[in-house]
């Protein structure tokens, strides 16, 4: 026994040894974070982008990239906002960017700098991002999507075209919605031929009663777990953002993506330079980079969510996704299609409110 | 009838809790990406895992991280039960009281008020500030671990030892830290897991681009979780079935070698 307690002031020394050399080099393991011409903090989605350009970029430029990741607009607003770190670029959602933009929280792009953006991103989503930012002062578009109806063509009697046959009582017990206020009020509001945006007392009440209405023929409300239950044919219809179309067809070729006629949510994520950026003249160079046509096909590869880069588009070279409606449907087609904006603290107060009773009824 | 029906509960338990590991390893191998469907038998995404430098970068930055963090801990937390042994009841019952507070108080409360502090201390943040946010909510545990043992030192041992001679720091090691290390073991230990666990106080303390296992998972959700976790996670838990395993065999050992 005695021999055994003899070693423990030497596992002490041990102990504290490797914590002196631990120390340094955990608390300023930040220090040597820049590149021969400087860094760029940027702020993304996780699993947004193709790890390879980054390092591509930073080959090509010098430029040292401080890559961060977020999961939902609402955890990066607060984020940016506490000034804890000074990011130069983010990548949000339209109605977060539209919310930034009137908090005056981005900088304005200065197009001279960033020439692949007015070359390769097509002018019909600069119009679409118009709906959030006017004059497309703030935001460069990098994916986008629709939201639609995923169905299982072996478990329906018709095909699927519009948002009522969410209301079908055929349907009972088969069909998904999404577990987010504005993407269910959305099928609503357009079902009822009404704005996605609205503020109007009566049309949120007819919103709110029709998914009252809806409820019990709900199998449930779920968010990501729409692409794993069509997969597996638990429920016939789903609501799914159409990113999630392609991959989920391929895994079960009896699902079929539509974007309902009575019009939809047209979603854009987009590069945005903020106000404070440290780093301006790197963050349009990498945003430039970004938009390169081989640079966004990468990415495109990578992400799988369509691509607002024409140029890129071109690149493809599997023509059936190239050519695929869900990919790239023609905006032009349809004139229903809408952005979300961001309502203000009492609009969300408002369908905060509403979901609620519905969530409780 | 009685054992049967205890038998059924125990299986229960143990279903319910094992059931949702026994899923994840079951996905690690699955060669479909979604969970819904069985496309075969594959070890890719364990290969993949290995060759993920984001998620292999996480998993260095975690252990870093939780050995660190739960070393200096126990350090902190191991002297300060010995400074408040030599204190007086008062004062003593009011630093075990503000000791734990952090246990007590919700995740999310402790990992904002630390990002507000570094904010106005004006610190920037990194894996620095994460790891003195470790050490800070990991001291509790150890304390809690260490106290009990203390209490049930024996003081006049030390003052033997004192009185045949040995200097004070000699007596410590020789003859009250060897009645302490299983308390400062198990402190150490729980710190290592309160560290490895830890989500909402990383969240709030990380510096840009430092991510922990649990961030980068977060971060994962929008475009669901990638198959290279589930190989990671099932490979975390074989792990820590092992060192449990081992962790008690070794004191039977020791008690048939005695």
């Amino acid at each position: 026994m005695m021999k055994k307690h003899q070693n423990y002031p030497v596992r002490r020394i041990v102990a504290s040894l490797a914590l002196t050399l631990l120390l340094p080099a955990t608390l300023c393991g930040c220090g040597s974070d820049r590149g021969v011409n400087g860094q760029v903090i940027v702020y993304n989605w996780g699993e947004y982008i193709d790890p390879e350009t980054l390092r591509m970029f930073e080959e090509e430029t010098g430029i040292k990239v401080i890559y961060d990741e977020f999961e939902t607009n609402e955890s990066m607003y607060p984020k940016v906002e506490s000034g804890a770190v000074a990011y130069d670029i983010a990548c949000p959602s339209d109605y977060m960017i539209s919310r930034m933009i009137e908090n005056g929280m981005l900088s304005e792009i200065n197009y001279d700098n960033i020439p692949n953006a007015k070359k390769n991103i097509g002018a019909q989503y600069y119009e679409q991002a118009a709906g959030f930012d006017p004059e497309n002062k703030y935001a460069i578009p990098y994916c986008w999507g629709t939201v639609g109806i995923l169905y299982n063509q072996t478990m329906v009697e018709e095909p699927i075209t519009r948002w009522e046959q969410l209301w079908d009582e055929k349907y009972a017990d088969n069909i998904l919605m999404q577990d987010s206020v504005r993407d269910a009020f959305m099928v609503a509001e357009k079902l009822n031929g009404d704005s996605m945006n609205t503020l109007d007392a009566g049309e949120l009440e007819d919103a709110k009663n029709l998914l009252i209405k809806q409820k019990p023929l709900v199998q449930a409300y779920v968010v990501d777990q729409v692409r794993d239950k069509m997969i597996g044919g638990e429920a016939a219809i789903g609501v799914i953002y159409s990113g999630e179309a392609i991959y989920t067809q391929k895994e079960n070729p009896d699902l079929v993506y539509v974007i309902p006629e009575e019009g939809t949510n047209v979603w854009i994520d987009s590069w945005v330079i903020l106000k404070n950026a440290p780093n301006k003249e790197n963050a349009e160079k990498f945003i430039d980079f970004m938009c390169r046509e081989d640079i966004a096909l990468m990415n495109f590869d990578y992400i799988t969510y369509s691509t607002p880069n024409v140029a890129a588009r071109e690149l493809i070279e599997d023509e059936t996704i190239k050519n695929s409606e869900i990919a790239f449907p023609d905006l032009s087609q349809y004139d229903n299609l809408e952005t979300y904006i961001y309502l203000g603290e009492d609009g969300d107060y408002l369908y905060n409110e509403l979901w609620k009773e519905v969530k409780a009824y | 009838m009685k054992t049967i029906a205890k038998r059924i509960y125990i299986a229960l338990i143990i279903l319910f809790l094992y059931a949702p590991i026994g899923i994840l390893i079951v996905l690690s191998f699955n060669k479909s990406k979604t969970r819904a469907k069985w496309g075969g038998f594959t070890f890719q995404w364990y290969v993949e895992l290995f060759q993920n430098e984001e998620i292999l970068q996480a998993l260095f930055n975690t252990l870093l991280i939780a050995v660190a963090s739960s070393l200096i801990a126990t350090i902190i937390g191991t002297v300060a039960c010995i400074a408040m042994t030599g204190m007086k009841r008062r004062a003593k019952s009011i630093l075990m009281g503000v000791t734990n507070i952090p246990m007590l108080n919700a995740d999310i409360v402790t990992g904002i008020s630390l990002m507000l502090l570094y904010i106005s201390l004006g610190i920037k943040f990194g894996m620095g500030t994460i790891l003195l946010s470790h050490i800070t909510f990991n001291i509790p545990y150890v304390i809690l671990s260490v106290m009990p043992r203390m209490k049930q030192l024996n003081v006049s041992t030390y003052e033997a030892a004192l009185d045949l001679g040995s200097s004070p720091l000699h007596a410590f090691f020789k003859v009250v830290f060897p009645d302490l290390l299983p308390g400062i073991l198990s402190g150490f230990l729980m710190a290592f897991t309160m560290s490895l666990d830890d989500f909402i106080i990383t969240h709030f303390t990380k510096g840009v681009g430092v991510d922990t296992l649990s961030t980068k998972i977060y971060t994962e959700i929008k475009k669901g979780i990638k198959p290279e976790m589930y190989a990671l996670s099932s490979l975390i838990f074989v792990a820590v079935l092992t060192l449990l395993v081992l962790i008690n065999l070794s004191p039977t050992d020791k008690k048939k070698s005695s």
